[in-house]
């Protein structure tokens, strides 16, 4: 009973947000320089005055603000953002076409980044000062301070030009045709630079957390007394220790997903990976504002259902969270 | 800043400052952050003096390398303009949209986070779920939506960045005037009837500023990364050199002349970690219990 109450206050909460998107997003289409009807017209080879009052009368852009925005937001929960004036296509059907891709990317690093940096925070805590720990902070320092999209040219340089070893842009190799499973290792193949990129940054992050907690949690009054019920070490370290200290790491995973869109968005651009951040960039230069905006809507609402989840996560790991809220 | 020095003074005879100076100079990661920040500031103010050569001036054969002329000494780009005019040049735009953003993204999230927390009730409840809205919108998507409607000028960009990034630094300031409102010295100055403006700029505010100012140094870094991230996309003002848009246009190229992406980017990651090194040397030198974590 609780959990589902919470769950839906949960919900309701993401409604609202989501919602209030929209009204951001339509606000800014509002005062996006450039009368739509100019757009409309312009697409089909200019207009009379009087064709122009009709499309401002058939797309309801003659109404009060607020009727409009009233219209949109129904559009838009039927799930209708718009036309691109670019590619002429729905934008939601632009969006989805893109989506799995930046999925695929985002998924792939953030699983890179936090499986990849518990495990070296884990073994740079079992020895503080040494060389795994040192490593640690040097990759977070690093990670931190080099921009993502120049690491990504780096390593297309390294690993396009130096060790050709790895295809440096799309999602796959048009040129092969491959299919089922030969496609799936072409995928995996050409995931490989992207998803490093966008991943080792937070894989620093997460290593450095990872410690810090760790090391923490080994100094509480839990871990001498699982010690003293003589528990292997293994068992200390793996069992009741990171239980603990990788909370931290699910909060800013959580709190981060925006971030890792963001850097998604830089990291397709140089790869030329087929989501929605070259989508968005593609149509930031075209001034096509209803498909920017939609890709920042969608981006939203993942961001929104991200920190869901890492709700419902935190709690899992963590049961003592249950009794509260 | 009054009241922090009469605490402070009537603690220990010494300057306020002395102690965390003392700290920090110990601290070898600490003095390069300084080092490099101090440098990079000089290349960008003395530089274009003692270099003069237009960045955006073709000088010789394009794509020169490095060390192949004494026109170039860093080589030219796909268009053969100087590679180190414009990264000398580039380090004003840079920096200066760094700061500004900065100081933006603290003096917003500062304002809305010390209300939250000072009067609590509704108006924390308004600002936090505002805050919350804003944490939902993937920042340097929502500072390329913004960039986009209003106009590539660097002022639109410093604003862009400063609006989709304060929310962290309002939480950091909020969960601050929480712990402090309710401090013994708080309670005397409320009982004393002074202002509430006094209690919370002049009082609050003083004994809030060390991880506040820890906070603002790392956010610099952010601000650089974000800059330098939109001016990459070329979203920027295309008549202003910058370290982004010098890898941005030479994108295409760099396959065949490795130095015009990779010299910039070397400057843009030198002046963040210089930055993130001082803010983790602040850390340590204002809670001195907590280093080596």
């Amino acid at each position: 009973m609780g959990l589902i109450w919470l769950i839906g206050k949960r919900l309701l909460y993401a409604v609202a947000l989501i919602t209030a998107v929209l009204v951001l997003n339509f606000s800014l289409l509002h005062l996006a320089p450039g009368d739509p009807a100019d757009v409309i017209a312009g697409e089909m080879g200019g207009a009379t005055a009087e064709l122009l009052a009709e499309i401002r009368a058939l797309y309801g852009l003659d109404k009060p603000f607020l009727v409009q925005l009233g219209l949109y937001l129904q559009r838009a929960y039927q799930g209708d953002l718009g036309m691109s004036f670019y590619y002429n296509l729905p934008v939601v059907d632009l969006i989805l076409q893109r989506l799995p891709a930046t999925m695929l990317l985002v998924f792939t690093a953030l699983s890179f980044a936090t499986v990849g940096g518990t495990v070296l925070g884990v073994l740079a805590a079992r020895k503080p000062g040494g060389f795994t720990s040192s490593m640690v902070t040097l990759l977070s320092l690093v990670g931190y301070a080099a921009p993502i999209f120049w690491t990504g040219l780096m390593l297309i340089i390294l690993f396009g030009v130096v060790i050709p070893i790895f295809p440096i842009s799309g999602l796959y190799n048009v040129a092969k045709m491959a299919t089922g499973l030969s496609r799936a290792v072409d995928i995996a193949h050409h995931l490989v630079l992207p998803s490093f990129t966008l991943g080792v940054v937070y894989l620093a992050l997460y290593s450095r957390l990872t410690r810090a907690s760790m090391l923490e949690v080994m100094q509480a009054d839990y871990v001498r007394t699982a010690r003293a019920k003589g528990a292997r070490e293994r068992t200390v370290y793996l069992r009741h220790a990171l239980r603990n200290a990788i909370l931290p790491v699910v909060t800013m995973a959580g709190l981060q997903f925006g971030s890792l869109i963001s850097g998604a968005v830089l990291v397709e651009t140089v790869f030329n990976w087929p989501g929605l951040g070259t989508l968005v960039f593609e149509s930031v230069i075209a001034r096509d504002y209803p498909t920017v905006l939609g890709v920042l809507f969608f981006s939203a609402t993942l961001v929104i259902a991200a920190n869901l989840v890492t709700d419902l996560v935190y709690r899992m790991i963590d049961p003592r969270i249950r009794l509260q809220d | 800043m009054a009241a922090v020095e009469s605490v402070t003074r009537s603690q220990s005879a010494r300057r306020p400052g002395a102690d965390a100076w003392e700290i920090y100079r110990q601290s070898p990661t600490a003095m390069l952050g300084l080092v490099l920040v101090l440098l990079i500031s000089v290349l960008a103010i003395i530089g274009p003096l003692v270099y003069p050569v237009d960045p955006f001036e073709i000088i010789w054969a394009p794509m020169s390398a490095p060390g192949t002329t004494e026109r170039a000494l860093l080589g030219t780009d796909y268009l053969g303009r100087d590679i180190l005019a414009g990264l000398l040049v580039g380090a004003k735009a840079t920096l200066i949209v760094g700061l500004t953003a900065a100081a933006l993204t603290v003096i917003i999230g500062l304002v809305i986070g010390a209300l939250a927390g000072f009067y609590l009730g509704m108006i924390d409840e308004i600002l936090m779920r505002v805050t919350e809205f804003f944490q939902v919108l993937p920042p340097l998507l929502f500072a390329m939506v913004l960039v986009t409607m209003l106009s590539p000028s660097l002022w639109v960009v410093a604003v862009s960045i400063g609006v989709v990034s304060w929310p962290p630094t309002a939480r950091l300031a909020r969960a601050e005037f929480l712990r402090i409102r309710n401090l013994e010295y708080v309670t005397a100055s409320r009982a004393s009837g002074v202002r509430q403006g006094y209690i919370i700029w002049r009082v609050i505010l003083p004994n809030a500023l060390p991880p506040l100012i820890v906070s603002a140094t790392l956010t610099i870094g952010t601000a650089i990364l974000f800059e330098a991230g939109l001016s990459f996309l070329g979203l920027s003002d295309p008549n202003v050199m910058s370290w982004g848009l010098m890898i941005g246009s030479g994108r295409e190229y760099m396959l065949d002349a490795w130095w015009i992406v990779t010299l910039p980017g070397v400057m843009i990651f030198f002046a963040v970690l210089g930055v993130s090194l001082v803010g983790d040397g602040l850390n340590d030198a204002f809670n001195p219990k907590l280093r080596r974590r």
